[in-house]
């Protein structure tokens, strides 16, 4: 059974990828990749990874740290011919390799993201310096120290502006009924679930 | 005064294009009275502006020079330029046309002699090449013009340049107190042979037309190449004057994209084959032709052409959507900016000249004119009965090159005969 669905990689990046069902009207054109900042950067451009997704390279596309380098600048989407929503397309992307556990362990932005969810979630608001903290030390005691030092007028300013409050460092705010939020979080992740073990037999 | 006589057996063509002219000439032939509105001052239409046209690289006058032979030994056509629709009310076998003729305040008389010409100083943007060169107030519309007969800009009358014409003309052609007429019509059945207007470059804001000298359209690469044309005949850089020999061709320059047009335009595949042979006919082994396509469309009988053009050491084909254009500061050299999809390579590529293949819409809003006809999604007439007896001919009816735009014609030609017979047999 798994292995008939995984041939169809298509198929599942239609049912388990956010706008994932517009992959296959791609033609291929290349203004995307023409016009992505990260141009040489990267692996795939958009353009290649949806080829490669036809082509049922599975693997190749969930493990690829291309989709997390997406800085969002919608250039892709302001050309691309077909009215792709190429931007969408590579996060729900990134997000799936990561539900399926094959995201790249130690890329920058799927560390912040990961981050970032778990500071939301927990209480469902962002508690803006833990986040900031654990971000700035995510990749280890000096390098934190060191962007700390780098970025201490940023967070002056965000501390006058009233932008960061100190005193979140406390356990800080959260939304009314935080509990019926994991409830909500933990059944939609329930219907993932299922969506996801659909495609794996 | 204009007068004119139709009947509801009279066919009135609208657009004196290859299509209209086909239209009128195959119904006139077959006996019928037909009445052919032009609202530019001449016949001839876009093919008139071509240097060239494929499959036989034939020039486009020879072409035209048959045309009119078999429209001037044609009693059965009554040719009205510089006119124009306005309002169409009535049914098949019976249409009132109301229609708009613009003063061109010279008569019959004009011998085109150039003597008004000369004589004028003031100059505008010259409509047959695309604005590429200036021509005098008074002026014949390009050198085939028909009717033969010069025109006064109606932005001069009123100067002391319109009285300098008037006063130089020995043939007394000149009148500058025409006034704009209304007429109304009966007629039996339309044809809109109206065809089609380049799509308006500006739009494509990567692509840096308004804003890079060296990004030119296809439409005016074919005004450069007329030897009569703004650049005597050479590729000249609009930047320096220079003669551009490493050019690029953009395909789908509007056409295929759902942000412009979303209509393959058909023609412009087969189009930039042709205009690898200008490049070739000017500079021989020393010329260079780039083209970047998202896939080569010369239907049918062009592929020919295609393989052709492949065979050519000159050009190369760069299979990419090119994403952005920006420019060289010192040369003015266009950089294209993609990737080649076939190896996901990216590229920046200095060119001396970009012509962008540019697309096909038509040329009349048909839902703002108020006229009846089925028009789809791209703005194109669709031949439905519910359009009753008016029929679309050539490129008002899709993009399409002059041997299908002919046929085209040929067709609404006899579906308009048959209306109008069926009016003849209904009166008796
Ligand atoms: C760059 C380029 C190169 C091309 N090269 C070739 C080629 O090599 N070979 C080939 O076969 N085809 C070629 N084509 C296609 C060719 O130009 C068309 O097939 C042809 O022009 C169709 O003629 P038409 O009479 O249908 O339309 P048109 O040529 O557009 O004529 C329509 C006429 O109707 C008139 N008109 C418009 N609106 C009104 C109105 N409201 N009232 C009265 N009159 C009106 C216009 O003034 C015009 O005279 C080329 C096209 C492009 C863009
Ligand atoms: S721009 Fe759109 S159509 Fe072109 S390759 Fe990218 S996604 Fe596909
Ligand atoms: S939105 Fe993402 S994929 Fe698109 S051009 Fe920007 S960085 Fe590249
Ligand atoms: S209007 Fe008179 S002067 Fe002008 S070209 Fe005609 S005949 Fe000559
Ligand atoms: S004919 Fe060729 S250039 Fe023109 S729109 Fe179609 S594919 Fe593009």
């Amino acid at each position: 059974m798994s292995e008939q669905y995984r041939n169809n990689f298509l198929r599942e990046v239609e049912a388990n990828v956010e706008e994932g069902e517009w992959v296959k009207r791609c033609m291929q054109c290349g203004v995307c990749s023409g016009s992505c900042p990260l141009g040489p950067h990267w692996e795939h451009p958009p353009q290649e990874l949806f080829m490669m997704i036809r082509a049922g390279k599975r693997d190749e596309v969930l493990k690829s740290s291309s989709m997390w380098m997406c800085t969002s600048c919608y250039n892709c989407i302001a050309r691309c011919p077909r009215e792709l929503p190429i931007t969408h397309i590579m996060h729900g992307l990134a997000h799936y390799a990561e539900r399926l556990g094959l995201a790249p362990k130690n890329q920058q932005t799927n560390k912040f993201a990961q981050r970032f969810w778990n500071n939301l979630s927990k209480t469902g608001r962002v508690n803006e310096l833990k986040l900031t903290l654990s971000f700035y030390f995510m990749n280890g005691f000096m390098a934190g120290v060191k962007m700390s030092l780098n970025m201490q007028k940023v967070g002056l300013g965000m501390l006058l502006s009233k932008r960061l409050n100190p005193f979140e460092i406390l356990g800080g705010h959260g939304c009314k009924d935080s509990k019926g939020l994991q409830a909500i979080l933990k059944k939609a992740r329930e219907i993932e679930d299922a969506k996801i073990a659909k495609f794996q037999g | 005064m204009t007068d004119v006589v139709a009947t509801n057996q009279t066919i009135l063509v609208v657009g004196g294009g290859i299509s209209g002219m086909t239209a009128a000439l195959e119904a006139a032939e077959c006996g019928k009275d037909v009445i052919l509105i032009e609202k530019k001052p001449s016949l001839g239409g876009r093919v008139a502006q071509l240097y060239k046209y494929f499959p036989k690289m034939c020039h486009p006058t020879c072409g035209m020079e048959i045309n009119l032979r078999r429209i001037k030994a044609n009693q059965k056509i009554r040719i009205l330029t510089m006119a124009e629709v306005t309002e169409i009310t009535g049914d098949s076998g019976n249409y009132s046309v109301n229609l708009t003729i613009s003063p061109r305040y010279v008569t019959e008389n004009c011998t085109s002699c150039a003597a008004c010409g000369d004589a004028v100083e003031t100059e505008f943007d010259d409509e047959h090449n695309y604005g590429l060169k200036k021509r005098k107030g008074a002026y014949l519309p390009f050198l085939m013009a028909y009717p033969q007969q010069y025109v006064i800009d109606p932005r001069l009358i009123g100067t002391a340049d319109a009285d300098k014409a008037k006063s130089v003309c020995k043939y007394d052609a000149i009148n500058l107190e025409m006034q704009e007429e209304t007429l109304t019509l009966n007629v039996g059945a339309i044809i809109w042979a109206t065809g089609w207007k380049p799509f308006d470059a500006n739009k494509i804001q990567a692509y840096g037309y308004d804003r890079i000298p060296n990004v030119i359209t296809s439409v005016e690469l074919e005004r450069m190449m007329d030897p009569t044309g703004p650049t005597g005949g050479k590729i000249l850089r609009p930047s320096d004057g220079k003669e551009a020999k490493d050019i690029a061709f953009i395909q789908c320059a509007g056409s295929r994209d759902r942000n412009y047009l979303k209509h393959c335009s058909r023609i412009c595949c087969t189009a930039t084959l042709k205009h690898t042979t200008y490049v070739r006919e000017q500079y021989g082994d020393e010329g260079k032709s780039t083209i970047y396509y998202i896939d080569i469309r010369a239907i049918d009988r062009f592929e020919d052409l295609y393989h052709k053009t492949k065979a050519d050491k000159t050009v190369s084909f760069l299979k990419s959507k090119v994403a952005n254009i920006t420019q060289d500061k010192t040369t003015a050299n266009p950089i294209l900016h993609g990737v080649n999809t076939e190896g996901y390579q990216r590229y920046t590529n200095a060119h001396e000249l970009v012509v962008l293949a540019i697309g096909m819409e038509p040329s009349v809003d048909f839902k703002q004119l108020g006229v009846n006809l089925s028009i789809n999604e791209h703005g194109f007439i669709e031949n439905d009965p519910s359009n009753g007896g008016m029929f679309g001919a050539g490129v008002a009816t899709d993009a399409l090159d002059v041997n299908r735009a002919v046929q085209s014609a040929t067709a609404s030609a006899l579906r308009a005969i048959q209306v109008v017979n069926q009016v003849a047999t209904a009166e008796g």
